[in-house]
């Protein structure tokens, strides 16, 4: 995975991190370039640090070495990031003591358009993230982070707790919105399957000697 | 909220509810306040009456109204129990918030100091400072506004621990909020209804506090009318009959208690995005 001289590019350089000095390493010297609109699947076994990496990329947390980089330069520490990320469980996602109507719009003020493309119910805007279920909690987080800002998007196992059907429902969104903003992905996903069928480009984790 | 067929919610329930206690307890402390001390004089010619119409609750061995004692008595209760709640609850405060944003010694610190303040039994510390204080209103105030603070401190700091990391909060900062934006929409909301719960609920234990040091004889003087010194000099006459010196003020003393922590129970399901719409 070289470095690509286009421009508009997720990249990640020599990351290491681990949780507390004295433990383990979970990711070492990784190397990842994702140009905009490509799409990649991160696979691997349960505890390879594949959603450590997912939030690193989003900015979520900081590598302890290496650095991520969007267009040459460090992810922005303030102001809205270009990388966003929709996680695995969409109601730890939202503030539960807010409605959805605030929710969706903390962001950037949603369109009508991005609500029916999400297949989200105006009447469900005047609900409380309780009054929910997963699948439509989802949702709103993905519509949240579709902002004009947003240019890439990382999916740490944004479908694994849904249904089967819902889960076909969400990703067809996902990957329509990804085309029409000319989106870069990275899914994180435990399912092969679902790795080959939506990205480009698949990429396995290594496991580490140290563990 | 339909209010005439008479169909309320729990929520409209629980504010009459509230109103109710709130007025009851208000109307202790002013009326307390405002009395005037020669109502409750010493008039040795009608000692030891029982409840009766003259004296709703009977008189004591030095023939002073129970009824008008035991008013002025818990009003005074309330007032410390309202004064060391407010400051205990600053400490807490200041210290549960400073310990969670600050970290590292200075929450090892806070930390260690809540666990001295725990480790000891609440009432003996209680004694101490009151009694290093000379006793009186001043030693009770101070001893009971010092010692309730720990609990508080450890709920703070573990609210403000828990939101901080919260995905939506992190999700908040990625969305382009700043921390004076995220301290006030997402982390304030979530913490200041658990505060003033744990501040409401801290009455009961003051006042409960404030009565058994004084029943001990380590609070206020004996000439005060206070539910405390009521209470001990009940115990005195008790085993000759006079049931009513201690019966009075002590189910006056459980009501206010447990009014304060009704409400306190109340509020915590008003405010909790669970139960609130109920």
């Amino acid at each position: 995975m070289g470095r690509c001289a286009v421009s508009m590019q997720l990249e990640a350089r020599h990351i290491s991190y681990r949780y507390g000095k004295d433990r383990p390493w979970i990711l070492r010297d990784v190397d990842l370039t994702v140009r905009a609109g490509e799409r990649v699947a991160l696979v691997g076994p349960s505890g390879y640090g594949k959603s450590t990496l997912a939030k690193i990329l989003a900015g979520y947390i900081q590598p302890e070495e290496g650095e991520v980089l969007w267009d040459g330069r460090p992810l922005p520490k303030k102001g809205s990031c270009p990388v966003q990320m929709i996680s695995q469980h969409p109601e730890k996602a939202v503030d539960p003591r807010w409605k959805m109507a605030r929710i969706v719009n903390e962001g950037w003020q949603v369109d009508g358009q991005t609500l029916q493309d999400m297949g989200i119910e105006r009447e469900w805007l005047k609900r409380w993230p309780s009054e929910l279920s997963g699948g439509e909690l989802q949702r709103f987080c993905i519509a949240r982070v579709l902002g004009p800002g947003t240019k890439f998007l990382i999916c740490d196992e944004i479908s694994t707790m849904l249904d089967v059907i819902t889960q076909a429902q969400i990703w067809q969104k996902v990957l329509e919105a990804a085309k029409k903003g000319h989106l870069g992905m990275i899914v994180v996903t435990h399912n092969m399957a679902l790795a080959e069928k939506v990205c480009e480009k698949i990429i396995e984790l290594p496991a580490l000697t140290a563990r | 909220m339909d209010r005439k067929r008479i169909q309320w919610n729990t929520r409209t329930k629980i504010l009459v509810y509230m109103v109710l206690a709130l007025i009851y307890l208000a109307g202790i402390l002013v009326w307390g306040l405002l009395m005037d001390p020669e109502a409750y004089a010493v008039d040795y010619s009608v000692k030891f009456l029982p409840p009766g119409a003259g004296h709703l609750f009977g008189t004591d061995f030095m023939g002073r109204d129970m009824l008008l004692r035991c008013v002025k008595g818990l009003s005074t209760s309330i007032v410390i129990g309202v004064i060391a709640s407010v400051v205990s609850s600053f400490i807490a405060l200041a210290a549960g918030v400073a310990a969670a944003v600050v970290g590292g010694k200075l929450d090892s610190f806070v930390n260690w100091c809540v666990d001295l303040c725990m480790g000891m039994p609440h009432l003996v510390l209680l004694l101490l400072i009151s009694f290093m204080l000379g006793r009186g209103m001043k030693g009770v105030m101070v001893g009971v506004a010092l010692t309730h603070w720990p609990e508080l401190t450890r709920i703070v700091r573990a609210e403000v621990l828990q939101i901080r990391s919260e995905q939506y909060v992190q999700a908040a900062y990625r969305l382009g909020k700043s921390r004076m934006q995220v301290a006030r929409e997402h982390i304030l909301p979530h913490v200041l209804p658990v505060y003033l719960i744990g501040v409401i609920l801290l009455f009961p234990h003051a006042i409960m506090h404030e009565a058994s040091i004084t029943f001990l004889g380590f609070g206020l003087s004996a000439e005060e009318p206070a539910i405390g010194v009521i209470l001990s000099e009940s115990m005195k006459h008790i085993a000759t009959g006079k049931w009513w010196l201690a019966l009075f003020p002590g189910i006056m003393l459980l009501a206010a208690i447990m009014l304060f922590d009704r409400i306190g129970e109340d509020l915590k399901r008003l405010w909790n995005p669970d139960s609130g719409n109920e």
